[in-house]
């Protein structure tokens, strides 16, 4: 549900840097990233992104999200690995519990790509 | 021919929120309050529990700021404890941000003496998601869990257990008539947070009250010790 905020937010971000350019550009693609450690679902996003652009300056624009797996540090092995959402987010090698996150908690606005009219 | 261009843009997707929070959080500040910001799963017993703070908390004077979807049925029930407490109707959202607490903040202002308070309560809506990543001011962010919710609820929502620097297991009293495993709960939390502060409580008759009270009594000490120092 909160995705419809989070939407919210982002076409306020993309309006105030659209609002700033001279000539007011077609924006054709927006690109998130977005991790596998947040609460964001990138579907739902998309759902409501389709849905609040619909007649806006973004009407047709495309969403494009990179996701970002989870990844942590583990201290004990000195090594990267993977956590098993919703059973193991320890250490599958030592036991070390989930110290560090390299990446995962990512939500971004990236890039666009735009014509200029 | 049109020619397609690329524009670096690089912000939080929760900028407006992040940038919101940080206001709060230096009014906080400015009047010298510690927030916590309360979360849970409806149900797992958060208004109960800060009844019971209220009751038992000695030294420091305290507000409420009540987030619920329609009713003021919880800050009416926390009214009686002769505090003051600002209900927040999230409409149909289902978590607190930073421009809902705004308001309240807004309202504590005006009808009472800010400077006067030791802390603050943001007690959030119900909810083990989104209040998760919507950051209102605070200084510290506790989560609750009920021992009736099972062991495995931090591994499906470990984004919340994650956030926390407090976690307190709810409604021990329970615990007899349930086969609820605590040892497990905590081990499962400490897999994705290996450094939260762990309470087993029970708002109804009192147990280990005294470890939480003594936790937001040290939180409150290391803030006005960091607001000093910050000066």
């Amino acid at each position: 549900m909160h995705e419809t905020d989070m939407t919210k937010a982002l076409i306020g971000t993309i309006h105030d840097w659209w609002d700033s350019q001279p000539k007011h550009p077609t924006i054709q693609k927006i690109h998130l990233i977005v991790g596998a450690f947040t609460c964001v679902e990138p579907a739902s996003l998309q759902f409501a992104f389709e849905v609040q652009t619909q007649g806006t300056f973004l009407d047709g624009a495309q969403l494009v999200i990179k996701d970002i797996p989870l990844v942590a540090y583990c201290h004990t092995c000195r090594a990267d690995y993977r956590p098993e959402f919703g059973s193991q987010y320890a250490c599958p090698e030592c036991n070390s519990p989930m110290e560090d996150i390299r990446s995962g908690r990512e939500l971004k606005i990236d890039h666009l790509e735009y014509v200029a009219v | 021919m049109h020619q397609t261009f690329d524009a670096a843009i690089e912000m939080n997707l929760l900028h407006a929120n992040q940038r919101g929070a940080d206001h709060n959080r230096s009014h906080f500040d400015q009047w010298g309050i510690t927030c916590i910001n309360l979360m849970s799963s409806p149900g797992a017993g958060k208004t109960q529990l800060l009844e019971s703070t209220l009751k038992g908390l000695q030294g420091l004077n305290v507000a409420v700021i009540e987030g619920d979807m329609t009713t003021e049925l919880d800050a009416d029930r926390l009214r009686q404890h002769g505090v003051p407490v600002i209900a927040i109707n999230t409409g149909r959202s289902c978590h607190l941000d930073s421009k809902m607490v705004a308001g309240g903040i807004h309202q504590l202002q005006h009808d009472h003496d800010p400077t006067a308070l030791d802390l603050v309560v943001v007690e959030n809506v119900g909810n083990l998601v989104c209040p998760a990543e919507f950051e209102v001011g605070e200084h510290a962010k506790v989560a609750l869990l009920s021992i009736t919710e099972g062991e495995d609820k931090p591994l499906k929502y470990p984004v919340m257990f994650r956030e926390a620097d407090c976690l307190l297991i709810t409604k021990t009293d329970l615990a007899p008539h349930l086969e609820a495993d605590l040892d497990q709960i905590e081990a499962n939390v400490r897999q994705i947070n290996p450094h939260v502060a762990i309470f087993r409580v029970s708002a109804k008759t009192g147990e280990g009250l005294a470890g939480w009270f003594e936790w937001i009594q040290q939180t409150v000490i290391n803030q006005t010790n960091r607001l000093q120092l910050t000066v």
